[in-house]
């Protein structure tokens, strides 16, 4: 067929498809094409005095396009992404453009199939989570094919195998994983149907390959992960358990240890109208999985571990933050949220929200076992489960939310957080450069809607930091050498929204008690707003200070930088 | 050359046709129910009323915001225009358990469903949280809304409102 010919086919049958069909008939027959798109760009200076350099590749952006079709059961879709280079503060193994997730998938009746790029999870995770943030550029996307299969009301079987995205191409191990859900009261629906209880038990099972080619370690290819899971619920009452088991994996992130590896995560709440509690615990001793062993960063993670702590909004709440140790630790987090009802004492004409929130972790009490036989491949350790290490991380915190007209509303809150910064940020004892962090924290946050659908937000933090700086100041040579140490800030923030389009902020943090004179720096900040229905337009200029920015479990160091910035996201 | 612009100017017509945002059904994906159930997005009806559907999650401020605001005057606004609001949550692993405490504790009476793996969050390109989707009385998607700014509920009022009386929105 000549392409003359072909080409005026293809316009006979675009034309009448497009004339003879009414416009609702023809989206029908067609399927839907959608998509989303998001541009983060920005400009970079040299500004000498917070330490911002960027060196000589001052524009950077991080940028992506998802395309999606659907039409009934059927769905396809890409995304291409392009960092030429990325942000400052992402992983530089970004650099370049393509399209690193393109799927197939097809779901009818009690069948589902994917092919291409998916993302999964198992329970809590902790055996299986293939996972995106784009925001934190964290993506290991499988790339293989996936079953779901529910062959009966309450009971959920999936089977997969791939490979892990790793930047733009594929990390070297391959995974393969298969887990099922019962839900007993919905596979007995007869018998246990009408019950308040619910009860849903599961399993996965998961297993990675990866050739040895290790020179003097001899490596185990095929390593396996297994775990059992258990839920109850009823009314406003929840609880959930998993136990997980891996077998021996020697990595770059265990210091190629034999050991095997534990994780015991539970978690249990109740919630009613106006107060709830919840707790949860975990003990995680040698669960890093990763389908490369040799791999850091966030990249090749088969699995996650979860983090209960809190997560903070407000920044200088957030400029210590945890996450999970990935070669073990013991811990939990509590909270209790109450709402003083309107009309009450405390609760006066709009009542009254208090959330306390507490967590505290800490590292295993682990023994080292020598290499046996002048060997390494039998590095072991021993864990007494009876007992617990140093202290990694606390924090303590009581936020109160008061309404006090129709125009005014406040929080006020305030935190103790404690972190062991060398072990959980820099992993290296050395606490003469980076000290453990004891702060005291304090938020007051004003919302004023002077008018319908205009208001002026007013935010003032408080970081004071306890750690005696004046001991550390000075190294031997004389140099003041605090790098993490940043002793206390300020930071005021006023974000003025005239209407539902448009805001306006601005913002400084000042870092007024720091041993290094030089250093009490203020950090400013501007940003524009503009949204309209699903497209949102910002422009930024400013200083954004050094720091570990963590979302989702997965934290990135951002180092210090200046410039004008601009993000644009749509969707259609 | 002229057959080219034709043939090139039919393609884009009918792809508008059916790349248009106004008109399409909710997508089908898995999501699960607060009651650790399984069930699907093309399962979301609202007896011929229109829906709100929003993304949100237990660590996105601004979301709750939203989600508060709008319950001051949900109870008022069901009476008058018949609306559901669904609650998506994307909390995953780390919080998810936290979703039905604070549904609980702030009195939400919204049908709340978790999309753990974000399966639904990606059929319906959300990039960020909150989103805010309208569905008319056919089940068609007609409306959405990134961000939360103070007062915006009053907007999403006002289109319920026109929904519920059959009218047309302008974005």
């Amino acid at each position: 067929m000549s392409l003359k010919l072909a080409s005026r086919l293809l316009l006979i049958f675009f034309v009448s498809l497009f004339y003879t069909s009414s416009y609702a008939q023809l989206k029908d027959e067609l399927g839907a094409i959608h998509g989303n798109f998001q541009i983060d760009a920005a400009n970079y200076q040299r500004d000498t005095i917070i330490g911002a350099d960027p060196g000589k590749e001052v524009f950077r952006y991080n940028a992506f396009g998802n395309i999606n079709y659907q039409k009934g059961g059927f769905s396809a879709g890409v995304r291409f992404e392009s960092y030429n280079p990325p942000l400052l503060g992402y992983l530089p193994g970004y650099r370049g453009s393509g399209v690193p997730y393109r799927f197939a998938r097809y779901q009818h009746k009690d069948i589902d199939i994917t092919v291409g790029n998916f993302y999964e999870q198992f329970g809590s995770g902790i055996t299986l989570r293939a996972y995106e943030n784009r925001g934190l550029l964290y993506d290991n996307a499988l790339d293989g094919m996936r079953v779901i299969f529910t062959p009966k009301k309450g009971i959920a079987i999936k089977g997969l195998v791939g490979k892990q995205r790793t930047y733009f191409s594929l990390s070297p191990g391959i995974v393969r994983g298969i887990d099922a859900e019962v839900n007993i009261m919905e596979l007995f629906d007869s018998i246990l149907g009408k019950s308040k209880t619910k009860v849903i038990i599961g399993g996965s099972y998961v297993s990675k390959y990866q050739q040895d080619q290790n020179p003097t370690l001899v490596l185990p290819e095929n390593v396996a992960t297994g775990a059992g899971r258990f839920t109850v619920l009823r009314g406003g009452f929840n609880f959930n358990a998993e136990y997980a088991y891996k077998a021996n994996d020697p990595s770059y992130q265990n210091k190629y240890s034999y050991k095997d590896g534990h994780a015991i995560i539970a978690s249990t709440s109740y919630g009613m109208d106006g107060f709830s509690i919840m707790l949860s615990g975990k003990m995680l001793d040698n669960m890093s999985f990763r389908s490369d062993r040799d791999a850091q960063n966030t990249i090749a993670m088969i699995n996650y571990q979860p983090d209960f702590s809190k997560f903070h909004t407000y920044s200088l709440m957030a400029y210590y933050p945890y996450a999970t140790q990935p070669n073990g630790e013991v811990g939990g987090t509590g909270e209790i949220q109450y709402k003083f009802k309107k009309g009450t004492l405390l609760g006066g004409k709009y009542g009254m929200d208090i959330t306390i929130n507490g967590s505290a972790y800490y590292a295993l009490d682990t023994t080292g076992i020598a290499p046996i036989n002048d060997t390494l491949n039998n590095y072991k350790y021993s864990t007494n489960y009876g007992s617990i290490g140093n202290e990694y991380y606390h924090d303590f915190n009581i936020e109160i939310t008061k309404k006090l007209s129709k125009k005014l509303k406040f929080t006020l809150m305030y935190a103790n957080q404690f972190l062991n910064q060398s072990i959980v940020q820099f992993n290296t004892p050395d606490k003469e450069e980076h000290p453990d962090i004891t702060s005291h924290i304090g938020v007051l946050d004003v919302v004023w809607r002077y008018k319908t659908g205009s208001a002026i937000r007013i935010e003032t933090q408080g970081f004071f930091g306890e750690y005696d700086y004046k001991e550390h100041a000075i190294d031997a040579n004389g140099n003041k050498n605090i790098t993490s140490n940043t002793g206390s800030w300020l930071s005021g923030l006023i974000e003025w929204t005239p209407n539902t389009h448009w805001s306006i902020t601005v913002a400084d943090q000042y870092n007024f008690i720091n041993p290094d004179d030089t250093k009490k720096i203020h950090y400013y900040f501007g940003m524009i707003g503009y949204t309209n229905g699903p497209t949102r337009v910002s422009v930024s200029y400013g200083r954004q200070r050094q720091g570990i920015f963590c979302a989702g479990g997965v934290c990135r160091f951002v180092p210090a930088s200046s410039g004008l910035s601009i993000s644009i996201s749509s969707s259609f | 050359m002229k057959k080219l612009l034709i043939l090139s100017s039919a393609i884009i017509l009918s792809l508008s046709a059916f790349t248009t945002s106004d008109g399409d059904k909710i997508p089908s994906a898995n999501v699960k129910k607060l009651d650790g159930s399984a069930t699907n997005s093309n399962t979301f009806k609202n007896d011929g009323k229109p829906m709100i559907i929003s993304f949100w999650a237990t660590w996105c401020k601004p979301c709750k915001k939203e989600l508060d605001a709008i319950n001051e005057e949900y109870a008022e606004l069901v009476k008058e225009t018949g609306v559901k609001l669904i609650a998506i949550s994307i909390d995953d692993a780390r919080s998810s358990g936290k979703v039905v405490t604070d549904v609980k504790v702030k009195g939400w009476t919204y049908e709340v469903y978790i999309d753990e793996n974000q399966d639904f969050k990606r059929a319906m390109n959300v990039n960020n949280v909150p989103h805010t989707f309208l569905v008319n009385g056919d089940g068609e998607i007609v409306w959405s809304h990134n961000s939360y700014a103070e007062g915006d509920e009053e907007k999403l009022f006002e289109n319920v409102r026109k929904l519920a009386k059959g009218e047309k929105l302008a974005h």
